[in-house]
């Protein structure tokens, strides 16, 4: 009996030093993979910042346009009040309806308030104001923060006028109005409504306010920075590791021939990854295809090149493949918190909006959103899209000046 | 014309390479002349590869200077690339693409057209008769074929000048026979060929060749001319106990090295030794006293490897004075 029991402990004791052996073994290799200690110090401590600083629903400085018709010192005053509730950001004049729903189709702005020409008079006369709010729907949290704030708004002006209405009942039809000035111009004994301010807010593009309608577009570009930019970053590596490497470089072959030839293929498996989500987006998530699918092709050609070249980057800089892999996470990370994907864009703080003008996918997120739920042309987003040429110069430059037709 | 009055295609001054601390090649004087085959010999970590590397304008030498085909290097390397081939230490070819992908992709990315490439690449897999593996992805292959479609892929463009860094290592004698065939045929053809070893026996077949140790050129010349100063150094012995023999001779000075070959043992004399025919005598008698028998002792012909050793032990001489091997200095 008391064999077995010593042959079973003799083997739970070899299992042991085995484990051990394993173990010490892993951990010597980790303190020796420097980047890997890297990647689980850093991207712990990346995501931390990244979502304390991203996560906030609450919208805020949306960029707004007005369209002031009445242009009268209430409108002034009622304006002053709306940007101080900081939840619009009054940053573009308008002189039409028409220029401001073009700010909205580029994204320019995310909303328009439109002030009615009769403000004063409606307001005056107790028939109560409307004031209309235009507000970009492609984005829900953004709408549903317009939509909030603005009936907010609205409220607020109703209450604070109520101290000066006189009459028996508060929500009686017809109310007498002494105004904010009680010597002033105002005639005294009028009818008013009880609402003396109605904001309505119109939801433009998305009017039901569906996440997938807003999420899908923006998952082309995120699925497109990931695998686009894993594509390349493994391309020299895995020449490198394969030995190849050294047999390419006593070619002819230059770098920039190099650096264009890994890229080429890619921009059309790309495309058809764009096809991909979008059907898949459109077949099962109804997601609206307004725009032109040719512009948004054009659009996505720099912004693919860009993830290409950045991948180029990662592959000079990067020993192995894993370590390629590794590297794509640092800047894929920021893309998808920082770009608007996940988080509304106008409710980060500034320098993380910096950050993530930077980003190509920022830009990217505006031109597939503004193509397929806008339905905007192509031309109108040319800001975004030089953006992005910008940004792709700029690494592909970097990606052909760090590959070395040398060993050291 | 002879050789001799060409301009070399390979020459070297000071070439040093440094890695850190360590002088991987320390200061190389070479010349190769044209169509020769000129072997590089060398264990592992002599130099032979950093070597052929700045020769390919793959390194930047740390001092001293290449000219190869006249491109200074290694900043003329792009102008050079063209003219040279260039087989690597490791199979270097695209493993998931099949040979006639392979040698395509070679073939045009030194900038041959579509029309050229179709053609070239027939007439190449006829010549290195590929033709029955033209549709096998060069993983598959074993490593004789393997480095037969990179000399095929090294060639396709028909350069000047060919640099070979081990291409027959790990291959078995009759893959090394017909590689080593298909090399003549190139040399023939008009091609230089620069070509690392350790194999002696592929070394003897170089026209010229260098023996690197610790990154220096250690001796320098055609097989013969190595070989020439060890004539009459060299004492073919049979004993009865040849591992016993060995043990006993490591004590007798006259002796430099004893190798071992089946029953013989191939004894290198130091430089100091008599003629070949009077050692054998005084090694005969050395090992009777050591109660040794059967002894047969006889002056033989020095090969490419006893000039090697020679120099190793040279070096090791110089390293180690004295100490290593107790009364060397006492050899009349």
């Amino acid at each position: 009996m008391n064999a077995p029991a010593a042959g079973l402990r003799a083997r739970v004791r070899l299992a042991l030093r085995r484990v051990g052996a394993m173990a010490r073994k892993e951990l010597r290799q980790l303190t020796r993979d420097r980047l890997s200690l890297g990647f689980i110090v850093g991207i712990p401590s990346l995501q931390l910042v990244l979502f304390g600083y991203a996560i906030n629903m609450d919208v805020r400085q949306i960029p707004t346009a007005v369209l002031d018709r009445a242009d009268s010192a209430w409108s002034r005053k009622l304006l002053g009040e709306l940007e101080a509730t900081q939840t619009f950001d009054l940053r573009r004049r308008v002189r039409s309806e028409a220029e401001g729903i073009r700010l909205l189709e580029s994204s320019e702005v995310g909303a328009v308030v439109i002030v009615p020409p009769d403000l004063d008079r409606r307001l005056l006369r107790g028939r109560g104001a409307e004031i209309s709010i235009l507000a970009d729907a492609s984005n829900p949290t953004v709408a549903n923060a317009v939509i909030l704030a603005g009936q907010g708004f609205g409220r607020d002006w109703s209450s604070r006028m109520q101290p000066y209405v006189v009459g028996p009942t508060p929500g009686a039809p017809a109310l007498h109005l002494v105004p904010d000035d009680r010597h002033g111009f105002a005639p005294e004994r009028d009818l008013v409504r009880a609402e003396p301010i109605r904001v309505a807010v119109l939801p433009f593009y998305n009017p039901e306010r569906r996440t997938a309608v807003f999420i899908v577009p923006g998952l082309v570009g995120v699925i497109l920075t990931m695998t686009m930019m894993l594509m390349t970053a493994l391309a020299v590596v895995r020449e490198r590791e394969r030995g190849t490497f050294e047999y390419l470089i006593a070619t002819p072959v230059s770098r920039s021939e190099v650096m264009v030839g890994k890229i080429l293929p890619y921009l059309v498996v790309g495309h058809v990854q764009v096809a991909l989500v979008l059907g898949l987006g459109w077949t099962i998530f109804d997601v609206p295809i307004h725009g032109s699918l040719l512009d948004l092709g054009v659009g996505a050609l720099p912004f693919l090149a860009a993830m290409l070249s950045v991948g180029l980057v990662v592959s000079s800089l990067a020993r192995s493949q894993f370590q390629a892999t590794q590297m794509s996470f640092f800047f894929f990370l920021p893309s998808m918190l920082l770009s608007g994907f996940m988080f509304p864009f106008e409710a980060m703080p500034r320098p993380a909006q910096w950050i993530g003008e930077a980003l190509p996918l920022t830009h990217f997120l505006r031109i597939a959103r503004g193509v397929l739920l806008k339905g905007a042309p192509i031309q109108s987003l040319g800001g975004e899209v030089l953006a992005i040429v910008a940004f792709m110069a700029v690494a592909l430059g970097i990606a052909v000046a760090s590959f070395r037709k040398r060993l050291e | 014309m002879s050789p001799d009055d060409a301009a070399p295609i390979i020459e070297t001054v000071g070439l040093t390479r440094r890695f850190g601390e360590r002088l991987a090649v320390d200061r190389v004087d070479l010349a190769v002349r044209p169509r020769e085959i000129f072997g590089c010999l060398g264990p592992n970590g002599s130099g032979k590869t950093t070597l052929m590397r700045m020769l390919m304008g793959l390194l930047a030498p740390s001092e001293g200077r290449a000219t190869v085909l006249g491109c200074e290097l290694p900043g003329d390397a792009e102008r050079l690339r063209p003219s040279v081939g260039y087989m690597t230490q490791r199979f270097s070819l695209y493993e998931d693409l099949t040979v006639r992908e392979n040698l395509t992709f070679a073939s045009e990315v030194f900038g041959l057209s579509r029309g050229e490439t179709r053609a070239r690449v027939a007439e190449t897999m006829d010549d290195f008769t590929l033709g029955g593996y033209a549709n096998t992805r060069a993983g598959d292959l074993s490593g004789g074929w393997k480095q037969r479609v990179a000399l095929a892929a090294a060639t396709i463009h028909r350069p000047h000048l060919l640099v070979l860094d081990e291409p027959t290592a790990g291959l078995d004698p009759q893959s090394r026979r017909e590689f080593w065939e298909k090399l003549f045929a190139l040399a023939h053809g008009g091609a230089t060929i620069f070509v690392s070893t350790h194999y002696m026996d592929e070394a003897v077949r170089c026209h010229r060749l260098c023996l690197l140790r610790d990154g220096r050129v250690a001796a320098i010349g055609s097989p013969a001319e190595l070989c020439a100063p060890l004539a009459g150094r060299v004492v073919n012995l049979h004993v009865a106990e040849p591992e016993r023999a060995i043990a006993d001779l490591a004590a007798e000075p006259l002796v430099a090295s004893t190798t071992q070959l089946g029953d013989t043992l191939h004894v290198l004399l130091g430089p100091d030794a008599p003629p070949a025919a009077e050692a054998a005598v005084r090694i005969d008698r050395f090992l009777r006293e050591h109660g040794h028998h059967d002894v047969r002792a006889g002056e033989s012909e020095p090969n490419l490897e006893d000039a090697f050793v020679a120099l190793v032990v040279a070096e090791r001489r110089i390293a180690e004075p004295d100490s290593a091997r107790p009364g060397a200095g006492a050899a009349p």
